[in-house]
Formats: structure tokens, C-alpha cells, sequence
């Protein structure tokens, strides 16, 4: 395609490459056929996106970052600015649902093995992405200036205190003082209104251009550029530009559908998006009886939970997330979709899903006997899934098997004999059946099932 | 120029000393930026001591006061709280106080005070910073409970001299801030008798 265009467009392109940016970026970005319903996250997280920078702008227009004044003004922001309330819950409630598109949008990622060759990169930028996303969060949660935001960033500020010889002067120079305090604020008012959303746009642009780089991935984890028609398009692919755009635009329509029923009707959620705590000033002389930290990190505050020792507790959580990272290095099945991967693999991932939501429901309860061992197990359960995904990534021998599932078994007993206590021994044996269970599951069927049957992977595309 | 006019050894010389010196020039100068965010001057100075009137304490109560922004608890203790100390022994991480960190060496002991009926604590949890709360009814957090700190944010479990227990994520005793008598009901936060006299 050569045509040379004319007029205003033809003096641009003589310029500035904008008609070869569409062709290559949209109308001949040939994406695969077979999108369904799990493709339309990360369109809708671009979406998200842009109503956080657009909503943040005009909240800054009136919001105050000095701990005298912040409360007020984000009272003053609800009450008095011109559809003040509606820009600020657009904004409090654009928060939730950018790790609700985001989480979706990973485990499309997981489902369909978008993460694997040769899109081991896309995945480390969306990581890199997931990780500023949980800043910017963190930062922004600081500003309303409320009781929960102090304390909930105390708390968190306060893991690096954990960390040996270092942590306390690092911890300080977070905060830019022994406490919470002004500094504080000012600092993560700058952060997170420039900073932050600075790298968030770069990391997207990386995460864009390294996927158009590749080619999208798509449910039958079929690589389209194999199968090329005569003219050098791929046979199974689209162009971008209008199908998907068209699709999109249908899913970006549902979706602000529902994101305008929630910022009407309960953009608090019953304290899962604001807590209730939040709606009293700071107070260092009071920490709310309960702190929870928002829904999208709990799960990660559990496994902090689960393990009794600070800086160990840190690091699990830490782990937590980066062995994320590791995932195109962890399952190295050559199979990519969920379709054509073996039974097996399909309860690990639904249970990793579960193991996820209950992780995240724990975080937001206090500590109990019962919710400290359910929190242990389920932290076992998060991280032996990466290790019976690895396991799955080829046919292994019986000794193989049976050996691994004595050994982390034998471990995690191990563990309990040595480290774990409660106040009701009897909940560490009831509850360590999970852990055994799972590993029966996963370890032992293969073995003795032909559960472990993986199909035949098609040269194009099914539907 | 001619090519084989080129000397590649001094052209790489040249090149790798730019990039170092440039490098260096711009490690350097992320200094001022990385320390500008630790804590100022004038967070710094704001440490003077506190004076606190404990003449209207009632036996068994608590009052607060802010420290350094810290909040900072005055428990006056009954004897029979007092009484409850030698028996937690064998259920703490550090019965004896001997984190040197957590408390000036008047109380690095069983009593963590200077005298048996004022107890003085930095009310902060040691391990990620919530406030506990004042818990001092035998039997309210659990049936072996005889009063005490509880945390709510995380667990963690502490005696009425602020002694840690054992199997709680917190490792460390709540820290006693520097203090001292200056008269029968007047006490001084942030300064212990010595360096008063300094």
C-alpha cells in the first residue's frame, strides 16, 4: 500500500508518519478472528484509563495537599464544586474498577497463555504496569487525608521497617518524617498526580508496541502469522480497525453501562471501595479498630498475615508478586490455551482462582485462630500452584510425582511441627488437609488418571 | 577524513571516559533529590519534650499524649496489675527487656517504669505501626488474657508493661519513650533524668 495521500493529510504525512501509524497500529493491525468475550479488558483498562487522568485533572482543580486542609477540601470538593460528588466518585470508583478490568485482563493472560513465547515481554510490561497501578492506588488512597488513609499507609509504609539494619531510615525517607504526617501527603500528592501516571504511560506505550510488535494471542493460542494468504495477510486475522474497534466500543458501552449504575447508586460499596473509617479525619492518637486495606491489595495483605515473623511475612508478600513476573519462565508447555491443555491444568487454575478470592476475603477480616490458618493454607495454595504449573509443563515420570508430593508435603508438615502455633492446636490439623488435598489433586492423579491428556493443538483458528 | 585515519583505540578511550564522567555527573546529581525527601530540618526540631500532670489519675486508667506526633500512653497500674507481670514469663518473646532498642536503661526490666505504678509507652505496635488498645480486663482477649495491649490491625499481643508474647507478629516490646519525674505528679516526655541534668 502506497497511496499517496493529499491535502492537509498528504502535507502532514509528508511531516509526521500519522497515516503509516494508523495503518500500522489499526487499520492494518491484523488481529486474530476468534476474540471473545475475555478480549475485551484491555481495551476497557485503556478506557479506565483515561477517566482516571480526566477526572484526576479536575479533582486537583480544588483538592487541597496540606494535613490541615486536605480533608476539608475533598468535603468541600462532595459539597460545594459543581458536580463535584460526580467527578470524585468517577474517580473513587474508576479505582476499583481498574484492578476488577486489570485482574480480569491477567487472568485472560493465564487462561489463554498470552504470556509465553513470544510474548514474554508484553507480559513482564503489563507486570510493570500492575505494579505502578498498586502505587498510584496506594498514593491516592493517602490523599482524602481520612482515618483509614492514615493509618492504612502507616501500616504499609511501615513493612519497609521490617526489612534488616536499612529499614527504618528508608521507612523515613518515605515518609519524610518519623510519622505520617504533611510530608507525607505533599510528597504522595506529587507522586501520584505526576509521576506515577508519567511511567503508567510509558509502560502502556511499551506494553502496546511490544504486542503489535508480536501479534495478539487469541483463545485457541493459535499463532496467526503461521498461516499467510497470498497477499501476506494472515488468513485468520482481521484488521484492528473497524472490527475491533467496533467490538470494543459495544464493550465500552456495557461496561460504562455498569460503571455509571455503581458511581449512582453505590459508588461507596458498602465500604469496599470507600471505607467507612475514611469519612473521619486522620488521627494519629486512633487507629480504627479494624484496618483493611482496599479490596485489590488483600490479598496480598494476607500472605503478609499468614507468615508470623515481619520481615519474612514481607517477603512472602513480596514473592507474591514476583513470582508473577516469572510466569512465562514457569509454565513452559508449549500449549498455550486453556482449550487444548489437560484437565489437570483446568482445576489448578480454577483453584488458583479461588485460592485468589479467598486470599482477598481474608485480608479484609480481622485476625481470628480460624482466618490465620485458612490464611497459611491459602498462601501455601498460591504459591504451590506456580509449582504444579511448572510440573505441567511436560509429561513427567511417576517417580516424578509421587516423590514431589511427598516432599512438599513432608515440608509443609514440617512447617507446622516447627512454626506454626494457634490458640486451638486442633485448627492447624483440620486445616491442614487443604494444603494435602491439593497436593492429592495435583500431584497424585496425574499419576494414577489420564487426567493429565492434553489435545491436539489445530493449525488455525476454530471459530 | 580518511578511514584509516582513525585510531579505534583512542575513539573507544574517548567514548567509555565521556560515559563515565557522565554517568558519574548524573549519579551525583540525584543526591539532592533522593535526600531532599528525607525528613527536614524542621521535622527534625520538632522533638521538644512534653510535660504531662498525672495528679487526676484515676488507678487502672490511661491517658494519651502526643510526643513527637507519636502517641504516647500514661497507664497509672493497680497492684494488682502490677502482680500479673512475673507470671507471663515463660508466654514472652523478651520478659527482660533486653532489645536495648525499645526502652532508656531505667527500664530494662520486669516493670519497664520508673516506678512500679506509671507505666510510660510510645503507643505504637512494633511491627507495622497500628495504635493497640489498652485491654485490661483479665479475660477480654482470650480466656488466658490477664490484661494487657491488644492490636487489632494484626494480632500482636502485649503485657501491661508493654511486653511482647510470644506467636504474635509483632517481635519487639512497644518501645518506652525517654522520661522522668519532675515532681511527685509531673512527668517529662522525651528527656530521661540524665540528660536533663546535661
Amino acid at each position: 500500500m502506497s497511496e499517496q495521500s493529499t491535502g492537509l493529510l498528504g502535507w502532514i504525512d509528508a511531516r509526521f508518519p500519522l497515516s503509516k501509524m494508523m495503518r500500522e497500529h489499526l487499520s492494518e493491525y491484523y488481529a486474530p478472528k476468534n476474540f471473545n468475550f475475555w478480549y475485551f479488558f484491555g481495551s476497557l483498562a485503556l478506557l479506565v484509563l483515561v477517566i482516571q487522568i480526566l477526572s484526576g485533572i479536575f479533582l486537583t482543580m480544588h483538592y487541597k495537599p496540606d494535613a490541615e486542609l486536605a480533608f476539608a477540601s475533598v468535603e468541600h470538593i462532595m459539597r460545594d464544586v459543581n458536580w463535584g460528588w460526580l467527578i470524585r466518585y468517577m474517580h473513587s470508583t474508576g479505582a476499583s474498577f481498574f484492578f476488577i478490568v486489570v485482574y480480569l485482563h491477567m487472568f485472560r493472560g493465564l487462561m489463554y497463555g498470552s504470556f509465553k513465547h513470544p510474548r514474554e515481554l508484553i507480559w513482564l510490561f503489563g507486570m510493570l504496569i500492575y505494579v505502578a497501578l498498586m502505587a498510584e492506588a496506594f498514593m491516592g488512597y493517602l490523599l482524602p487525608w481520612g482515618n483509614m488513609s492514615y493509618w492504612g499507609a502507616q501500616v504499609i509504609i511501615n513493612l519497609f521497617n521490617t526489612i534488616p539494619f536499612v529499614g527504618e531510615a528508608i521507612s523515613e525517607w518515605i515518609r519524610g518524617d518519623f510519622v505520617i504526617s504533611d510530608a507525607t501527603l505533599n510528597r504522595f500528592f506529587s507522586l501520584h498526580v505526576i509521576a506515577v501516571p508519567l511511567a503508567l504511560l510509558g509502560l502502556i506505550v511499551g506494553h502496546i508496541l511490544a504486542l503489535h510488535e508480536v501479534g495478539s494471542n487469541n483463545p485457541d493460542g493459535v499463532e496467526i502469522k503461521k498461516t499467510k494468504g497470498a497477499d501476506g495477510i494472515p488468513l485468520d486475522g482481521i484488521p484492528f480497525h473497524p472490527y475491533y474497534t467496533v467490538k470494543d466500543i459495544l464493550g465500552s458501552v456495557v461496561f460504562l453501562a455498569i460503571f455509571a449504575f455503581v458511581i449512582f447508586f453505590m459508588p461507596e460499596m458498602n465500604g469496599y471501595f470507600l471505607e467507612h473509617a475514611n469519612f473521619d479525619p486522620a488521627n494519629a492518637l486512633n487507629t480504627p479498630d479494624h484496618i483493611a486495606p482496599i479490596w485489590y491489595f488483600t490479598p496480598f495483605y494476607t500472605v503478609l498475615r499468614a507468615i508470623p515473623d515481619p520481615f519474612l511475612g514481607f517477603m512472602m508478600m513480596a514473592m507474591a508478586i514476583v513470582v508473577l513476573f516469572l510466569l512465562p519462565w514457569i509454565d513452559r508447555n508449549p500449549i498455550k490455551s486453556i482449550r487444548y491443555r489437560s484437565t489437570l491444568f483446568k482445576v489448578n487454575l480454577i483453584i488458583f482462582v479461588i485460592t485468589f478470592i479467598i486470599l482477598g476475603y481474608l485480608g479484609l477480616k480481622p485476625v481470628t485462630d480460624l482466618y490465620s490458618q485458612l490464611a497459611l493454607r491459602f498462601t501455601e495454595l498460591y504459591f504451590l500452584f506456580f509449582f504444579v504449573l511448572w510440573a505441567y509443563s511436560k509429561p513427567r515420570s511417576g517417580g516424578f510425582w509421587i516423590g514431589s508430593f511427598i516432599v512438599l508435603l513432608v515440608g509443609i508438615t514440617a512447617y507446622d511441627f516447627l512454626v506454626n502455633s494457634s490458640e486451638q492446636p486442633d485448627l492447624i490439623w483440620k486445616t491442614w488437609v487443604i494444603p494435602a488435598a491439593y497436593l492429592f489433586i495435583t500431584l497424585l492423579l496425574p499419576q494414577f488418571t489420564n487426567w493429565d491428556a492434553e489435545k491436539q493443538v489445530p493449525e488455525r483458528v476454530t471459530s | 577524513m580518511a578511514k584509516d585515519n582513525i585510531d579505534p583505540g583512542r575513539r573507544k578511550a574517548l567514548t567509555t571516559g565521556t560515559a563515565v564522567v557522565g554517568g558519574v555527573g548524573a549519579a551525583v546529581a540525584i543526591w539532592p533529590f533522593l535526600s531532599s525527601m528525607n525528613p527536614s530540618a524542621s521535622a527534625l526540631a520538632a522533638g521538644a519534650p512534653v510535660e504531662v500532670d498525672i495528679s487526676k489519675m484515676e488507678p487502672g486508667q490511661q491517658i494519651q499524649e502526643i510526643w513527637r506526633r507519636k502517641p504516647v500512653w500514661i497507664i497509672r497500674r493497680t497492684p494488682e496489675m502490677v502482680e500479673t507481670l512475673p507470671k507471663l514469663t515463660e508466654k514472652l518473646r523478651d520478659p527482660d527487656s533486653l532489645e536495648e532498642s525499645q526502652q532508656p536503661a531505667f527500664a530494662q526490666n520486669e516493670i519497664r517504669s520508673i516506678k512500679d505504678e506509671y507505666l510510660v509507652l510510645i503507643g505504637i505496635c512494633t511491627h507495622l505501626g497500628c495504635s493497640p488498645e489498652f485491654k485490661p480486663v483479665p479475660g477480654e482477649v482470650g480466656a488466658t488474657w490477664l490484661g494487657g495491649f491488644y492490636c487489632a490491625c494484626h494480632g500482636s499481643r502485649f503485657d501491661l508493661a508493654g511486653r511482647v508474647y510470644k506467636n504474635v507478629p509483632a517481635n519487639k516490646n512497644l518501645e518506652v519513650p525517654p522520661y522522668h519525674f519532675i515532681s511527685e505528679n509531673r512527668i517529662l516526655i522525651g528527656m530521661t533524668e540524665d540528660e536533663a541534668k546535661a
